[in-house]
């Protein structure tokens, strides 16, 4: 098979070829190996791992050969430099982290080394997962693989799992994993016309996956088809007691979920999401998602989820708190960078201003305000509380529906710099993800047309927690109704 | 009460304990928990606060402060919430504390202290709660350089916080040794304070007779009885001064200086860090279930007080007698072996009297007593059943201090069994009064004191091991005869 050819598979297809010897793991590392390398200007990658991708596939053969496959046996992956990968360098795109090797891996890439995945490397993404648009890293910007028709600028994936919805788009990777803290696995997968699934929280482990904040974090995988994106979670998911908020229950054949079959479930259509004037194209391509529904046997019902409106500040204030604590850690003390001082306090000044960017700097001042005594009340308490009422929205709603209907992101990718003078701008971004992290239900982003300029949109399906089955169900039919077809005008394989 | 130029004043103080729980894995960790290993080597990457670690509460130590809870009479929350107290330092890897703040796992208790004038007195516990150690900056390694130490990083300590009930130092001591002898009692703590395992800190304020609380200042870590008793009362001294000369309080947290007896201001009120308490996001609020409490409760050891009052009324001990054998776990353990089945005012006196003065002299506690209890039972029984007298049994012992033998073989190896034979008792009476004829017939004209004289004579003759019931008997008859 050629490298174009072996490139274009879907998981699920590489699956079944290589359990068919179709073609080897090794040959599809090879392949996956060059496409890293061709795809080197979309800046997707901080840390390639072409020989661990080789040595895995290698392994995967012999298991293949023996008849003794995995599930994701010679599946070449990438994986957010969020996850610490043991001895392999995890910068969570910081500077601070300079040189960090971590002695363990991470609870979510160990299992799907054990079910046989093969390490293309580490991606790039928003510094400590901070950002809608992968370019606030200290390894620089990532590029979407998408152009405007007719206008060459670079645009942004959209963040903070840019790298890896990138590599995932541009075909430098065949699957990826992500983090979803407010939208940074839905809002790229939508900016660079891929699927991207957030779980329920407590679904994937936290361990080993560098905090930003702790309570909406939520690690998840990134693919080109809905069916790839239930393979890797079932791989991904499982209790895990190293980490507390992991939750003890089973996990599903997602994959048999996918039955098509979606007649008489009820689709919540949550009116709020029109509220602040979206761009008419978003709103078409919505009402669109929703006749596919409908014609395909579901019945849609408009619902209401009054807290909405207040999701967005609510998350500025609650993952900001949260982050300025998490990253307390990083002081030049262990491990990472050290700027020396003349006293305890300069080390930590000197070392913590060298080593955080803009955005980082930004959010630990925040939530170092919003904790403080005497603004406690005002901003973290009062922000909880929009919290558990706002999961109490959810819940009332999901009395009434199976799944919710909404836009993944309120634009397209835009150009690369655009919005990065206006912070405010950016946060805009995760408007219509941000509430199913702070309630904690499942979430997925479909890409579902083009904009008019031709780039792509995702359609987003929120369920119940922990009934990821039934997001993944109606996100397929949402898929097989939209027949996203579209190509990026920069995919590794094609010899551009 | 204090009594100064312009009148009396009351000490008031409120003592907040860390007691380190005692257990195998550190509170949030699997990392070992041993004292005096060698430096960072009793580390997990949680307790290094490496990227992406996540702590995991380790159910023994919420056992052991639940326990501790039962043992201080005092309600055990079914919900509490564990929370990060936000500060930069080194031996803080994380940048903050994992503790227990608005929501602790243990809130109102009482203690009852034994006056030394045979009163009791009740002191509040406010509230205990869970919380991880720091671990140890080393500051005198290197002539610029700060060590670290995290063996101690991420260990489990139950901070335990009484109300302000405590009048003197001497309460304050009082208060100190009794919550120790229950926390050992317990086993939820060592109490051993020159390992650190128990560390105090003191809230101090003075005030007139009658007037409200005044300004306090805190003493931090204070590690041993007697630096509380010092700290408590120079500082005491040192507000009362200050008041005196017209000045006011202010509040502050001060260190105690051991080597000079001083407190010195370490920050006050203003520089008080911002904690910026909030729920750890990692942790679940912890849930307890009231049956579980319930077995706990069940199987929790019989206590000092208890114990105490049970020796009063089972064993007829004094009051003062019982507070001295139930003060430590290991006292009381080791006299109810003793007394088990035996005289326990005797149990009792041997223990207290020979066993303690054996003790002080080798400078050992009763857990490396050379006597063990069953040895020192074994002693009582050959008193009782006629082997040995009450007087070789003292020889007998103090042979058991030195060999550690037990005491039936030294009888036997030194041949100290006493004589019952009444033949031989006579022979030996025979024998003395037929030396001493002439002081026979002094004491048969009326000088009665000499009768003392004679049983002297006999037992030395008999080289102590005459039944000295016999003894009388025979010497009575021989006399009158």
């Amino acid at each position: 098979m050629s490298d174009s050819a072996l490139l274009a598979l879907t998981l699920a297809e590489a699956r079944d070829g290589l359990l068919h010897k179709s073609f080897s793991a090794r040959e599809l590392a090879a392949a996956y190996n060059k496409a890293v390398e061709e795809a080197e200007p979309l800046n997707a990658y901080i840390t390639p791992t072409p020989e661990r991708a080789l040595e895995m596939a290698d392994a995967a053969d012999q298991r293949l050969a023996r008849g003794e496959a995995l599930p994701l046996d010679g599946i070449p992956i990438a994986v957010k430099d969020l996850y610490c990968t043991k001895g392999v360098l995890t910068t969570a795109a910081s500077h601070i982290l300079d040189g960090f090797r971590p002695p363990y891996e991470s609870t979510v890439s160990e299992k799907l080394w054990q079910s046989g995945a093969v390490m293309l490397g580490k991606t790039n993404l928003d510094e400590f997962a901070m950002g809608s648009s992968s370019t606030t890293g200290y390894y620089g910007a990532v590029e979407n693989p998408w152009r405007l028709s007719g206008d060459n600028r670079p645009l942004v994936p959209g963040g903070s799992s840019g790298g890896s919805a990138a590599a995932v788009a541009a075909r430098a990777a065949l699957a990826a994993t992500g983090t979803d803290t407010g939208g940074s696995i839905r809002q790229p997968a939508s900016f660079c016309g891929i699927v991207g699934l957030k779980p329920t929280y407590g679904r994937c482990s936290r361990w080993g996956v560098v905090a930003y904040a702790s309570s909406l974090d939520h690690p998840g995988p990134m693919t080109r088809t809905v069916r790839d994106a239930a393979i890797m979670l079932r791989a991904m998911s499982g209790h895990d007691p190293r980490d507390a908020t992991s939750a003890p229950v089973p996990v599903p054949d997602y994959e048999a979920a996918l039955t098509g079959d979606i007649r008489g479930l009820r689709v919540g259509i949550p009116q709020e999401y029109r509220a602040d004037g979206i761009p008419a194209e978003i709103e078409a391509l919505w009402q669109q998602g929703a006749d596919w529904l409908r014609a395909a046997g579901a019945e849609l019902v408009e619902i209401s989820l009054p807290t909405i409106k207040y999701a967005l500040p609510t998350y500025y204030i609650i993952a900001p708190a949260e982050a300025s604590s998490n990253l307390a850690r990083y002081d030049g003390v262990r491990f990472g960078l050290r700027v020396e001082g003349n006293s305890l306090d300069e080390m930590y000044e000197l070392t913590r201003a060298a080593g955080f960017g803009a955005e980082v700097r930004r959010r630990v001042l925040i939530g170092t305000y919003v904790l403080s005594a005497g603004y406690y009340n005002a901003y973290y308490l009062k922000a909880q509380r929009v919290r558990a009422l706002m999961i109490r929205d959810f819940a009332t709603a999901f009395e009434k529906v199976d799944c919710i209907l909404a836009p993944t992101a309120p634009s397209a990718a835009f150009a690369i710099g655009e919005k990065t003078e206006d912070p405010i701008a950016m946060y805009l971004n995760d408007v219509f993800t941000v509430p199913a992290n702070l309630a904690g239900v499942p979430a997925i982003s479909v890409p579902a047309g083009l904009s008019a300029d031709g780039l792509p949109l995702g359609l987003q399906i929120m369920g119940r927690a922990f009934d990821e089955e039934t997001v993944l169900r109606v996100a397929g039919v949402l898929e097989n109704a939209a027949r996203f077809r579209h190509l990026p005008s920069f995919v590794a394989g094609c010899g551009q | 009460m204090i009594d100064d130029r312009t009148g009396q004043w009351e000490t008031v103080i409120g003592l907040e304990v860390h007691a380190q729980v005692v257990s195998k894995a550190k509170l949030f960790s699997g990392a070992a928990t041993e004292f005096g290993a060698e430096p960072n080597t009793q580390v997990s990457p949680v307790d290094a606060a490496f990227p992406g670690m996540l702590p995991v509460i380790n159910r023994c130590c919420v056992e052991q402060a639940v326990k501790t809870g039962l043992g201080l009479d005092a309600e055990i929350r079914l919900a509490s919430v564990f929370e990060r107290k936000n500060y930069f330092y080194p031996d803080l890897p994380p940048g903050y504390q994992i503790s227990q703040y608005q929501q602790p796992v243990v809130g109102p208790g009482r203690l009852v202290l034994d006056m030394p004038d045979g009163t009791s007195r009740e002191i509040g516990i406010t509230r205990l709660h869970l919380e991880q150690d720091a671990g140890k900056s080393l500051h005198d390694q290197h002539p610029s350089l700060t060590y670290v130490d995290l063996n101690r990083a991420g260990v489990a300590l139950m901070e335990i916080v009484s109300e302000p009930d405590l009048r003197s130092a001497e309460e304050a001591a009082i208060y100190l040794r009794k919550l120790r002898s229950i926390l050992r009692y317990l086993g939820t703590c060592d109490g051993n304070m020159e390992e650190g395992s128990l560390r105090c800190d003191c809230n101090v304020s003075v005030r007139r007779a009658g007037e409200p609380y005044g300004t306090r200042c805190e003493i931090k870590n204070l590690n041993s009885i007697r630096y509380v008793m010092q700290a408590i009362e120079y500082e005491a001294r040192r507000q009362i001064e200050v008041l005196e000369e017209g000045g006011t309080i202010e509040q502050q947290t001060r260190l105690f200086d051991a080597g000079r007896g001083v407190t010195r201001p370490m920050r006050s009120k203003e520089e008080a860090h911002d904690y910026r308490y909030f729920p750890d996001p990692d942790l679940l609020p912890l849930t307890l279930d009231p049956q579980w409490i319930a077995g706990l409760r069940a199987e929790l050891p019989e206590l000092p007080d208890a114990k105490k009052a049970r020796f009063v009324l089972e064993h007829g001990l004094s009051r003062d007698d019982a507070a001295v054998l139930v003060a430590e776990r290991e006292t009381a353990l080791f006299f109810e072996q003793v007394a088990e089945g035996r005289d326990t005012k005797l149990a009792a006196n041997w223990v207290m009297g020979d066993l303690f003065g054996a003790l002080n002299r080798l400078g050992v506690g009763i857990e490396q007593s050379p006597v063990t209890a069953a040895q020192l039972g074994g002693l009582l029984d050959l008193i009782a059943d006629g082997t040995i007298s009450g007087r070789l049994a003292k020889e007998v012992f103090a042979e058991m201090v030195a060999t550690g033998a037990d005491p039936g073989e030294i009888v036997e190896v030194k041949g100290l069994r006493q004589v019952t034979d009444s033949s031989a008792i006579e022979a030996a009476i025979d024998a003395v009064l037929a030396a001493q004829a002439e002081k026979v017939a002094e004491y048969r004209a009326g000088r009665d004191k000499l009768y003392g004289f004679f049983v002297g004579q006999i037992m030395r003759a008999t080289h102590g091991k005459a039944n000295p019931r016999l003894v009388n008997q025979l010497l009575r008859k021989k006399l009158t005869a």
